[in-house]
């Protein structure tokens, strides 16, 4: 299988906070990973990390075995190549919906408007927002924002996309239409790494689970395996918790 | 042409003295007009740049020549605001009319330099209301930006700064409307805007009052009407409250208007 990213000895601080401590992972092509874990384990930090938003204190994050933080690759084009969905689905406010999923398209990728359009039309009715091409981002709900935002960095045309909790903001009521949408997508093929809080998505979706605390991978494996016999006590009381809600 | 004599009503004054001055105070307000209305674009032209170029990123991975140029250049911009913020227009517009003469050797009309001394001021003051406005921007809008390969610079001119100008529009209408009215300082080195004709006027009948009075209601017609304008653009920036959902799923060709949630 093909490696898109191996992460190596990833350390994050911020000031003498260490968030992330000795990190190795990686993720092959057309995978579903999930990460799990408390608040304030690292999860998101990590993901942030995977799109350069976060620097990484020390580490390499092999891209194709390129290691991006040493040469090569402008972040800009490397962060082209990572999709990525926000908790707070982060919407370009002054654009319509048809113009979030094209700018990026024109100012990055150099395509022209014509195409431009024809593939975020494309991705928009993948999920199912094409007919509110016209809608700016304060005119609709959280479920259709989310899944603007999934369209977007689809339009992009991304070689994997990473998921920072993109149900929490959500009523109760929309996490379900999100969620199918990433169902899709990961049926369709798509390589994607979810930090989220649905176990039921990490259980039935993901290909491999990874549980993270404090920092560091306790148990990286099969969905089966963490939900079913996790191996670590620390695996075995968090899911504990969190199932018994 | 009606006649006065130094008893007469008040309202025969102020009569008396529109009839006798009229073209010169309009010709004057007109002056007054052009001088706020061009130093107010050309310093909010002024206040985007300096604004932009002061919300730079310096962080762990801005190189160190590029982080030295960015402190000074920061530094410079910094000793401007504050000086011509600090300072008033009317001290300034005598440094600069006469300085310029002396120090240069260049003669500025007086209306070029009565917009260059409002602009320089209007600048200094929305340099710090401009960068205010970016800064008031949720992360997030850079964040996603970046996420999908977007340089600093393709970021601030196609997503951030559009929605910062909507934010300080407002900050910008009243800074014409204080021009509007600032520019009667110019009146220190000569400019024949409202208030210096105003003075003429009065000088020559020596009747202050009926003459001031005129001057209020004209600078108070062009405030109030200048607000209500901005007040529409302002609006209208706002976009539509409305937009089409195109195409339902039942009938293809269904525009339904959705009036907008947050403002309904």
């Amino acid at each position: 299988m093909e490696k898109i990213i191996e992460i190596q000895h990833l350390k994050k601080s911020f000031g003498e906070n260490e968030v992330l401590t000795d990190i190795n992972f990686s993720v092959n092509k057309g995978e579903v990973v999930c990460i799990i874990g408390a608040s304030g384990s690292g999860k998101s930090t990590l993901l942030r990390c995977l799109n350069l938003l976060e620097i990484p204190t020390s580490g390499k994050i092999l891209y194709h075995g390129k290691n991006i933080l040493e040469h090569g690759m402008s972040n800009a084009v490397y962060r082209a190549k990572m999709g990525m969905v926000f908790q707070q689905f982060n919407l370009f406010n002054n654009l319509t919906v048809l113009d979030n999923c094209v700018v990026g398209q024109i100012k990055v990728l150099k395509r022209d408007a014509a195409t431009a359009k024809k593939t975020a039309m494309e991705y928009l009715d993948q999920v199912g927002m094409s007919q509110y091409i016209t809608a700016k981002p304060n005119q609709i709900s959280g479920g259709q924002k989310q899944r603007v935002a999934i369209a977007r960095a689809l339009s992009m045309e991304p070689e994997a996309l990473l998921f920072d909790e993109p149900t929490s903001a959500l009523d109760p009521e929309m996490v379900g239409e999100v969620l199918k949408v990433m169902k899709s997508l990961a049926k369709s093929g798509l390589t994607m790494l979810v930090v989220t809080h649905e176990m039921a998505f990490a259980r039935d979706v993901s290909n491999r689970t990874v549980f993270m605390d404090k920092g560091v991978i306790v148990e990286d494996d099969v969905p089966e395996v963490i939900f079913n016999n996790p191996s670590n006590e620390r695996t075995k009381t968090f899911l504990k918790r969190v199932l018994e809600d | 042409m009606m006649s006065v004599t130094p008893d007469s009503p008040f309202f025969d004054w102020v009569l008396f003295i529109w009839l006798q001055n009229w073209p010169f105070f309009l010709k004057a307000a007109g002056i007054t007009l052009i001088i706020a209305l061009t130093g107010t674009i050309i310093g909010f032209g002024i206040g985007i740049v300096i604004g932009v170029i002061r919300t730079i990123p310096i962080d762990n991975t801005t190189g160190p020549i590029k982080r030295f140029v960015l402190k000074v250049v920061d530094l410079l911009l910094l000793c401007y605001i504050e000086i011509f913020r600090g300072t008033p227009m009317m001290v300034q517009a005598m440094v600069i009319f006469y300085g310029a003469a002396m120090v240069f050797g260049i003669q500025l009309t007086m209306l070029y330099a009565g917009i260059f001394i409002v602009s320089i001021n209007t600048g200094a003051y929305m340099a710090e209301i401009v960068r205010g406005g970016i800064l008031s921007i949720d992360k997030g809008q850079f964040e996603a930006a970046h996420s999908i390969g977007m340089t600093h610079s393709q970021t601030m001119f196609s997503i951030v700064l559009p929605q910062a100008i909507r934010l300080i529009l407002p900050a910008l209408s009243n800074e014409f409307v204080i021009n509007i009215k600032d520019t009667s300082v110019l009146s220190v080195i000569g400019v024949v805007e409202l208030f210096f004709q105003s003075k003429t006027a009065a000088g020559a009948n020596f009747r202050f009052f009926e003459t001031f009075t005129i001057t209020s209601v004209m600078y108070f017609i062009m405030t109030f009407t200048v607000t209500r304008i901005l007040r529409y653009f302002e609006k209208k920036l706002e976009g539509p409250s409305v937009y089409t959902i195109h195409g339902s799923q039942t009938v293809p060709e269904a525009e339904i208007k959705i009036v907008d949630r947050e403002r309904d």
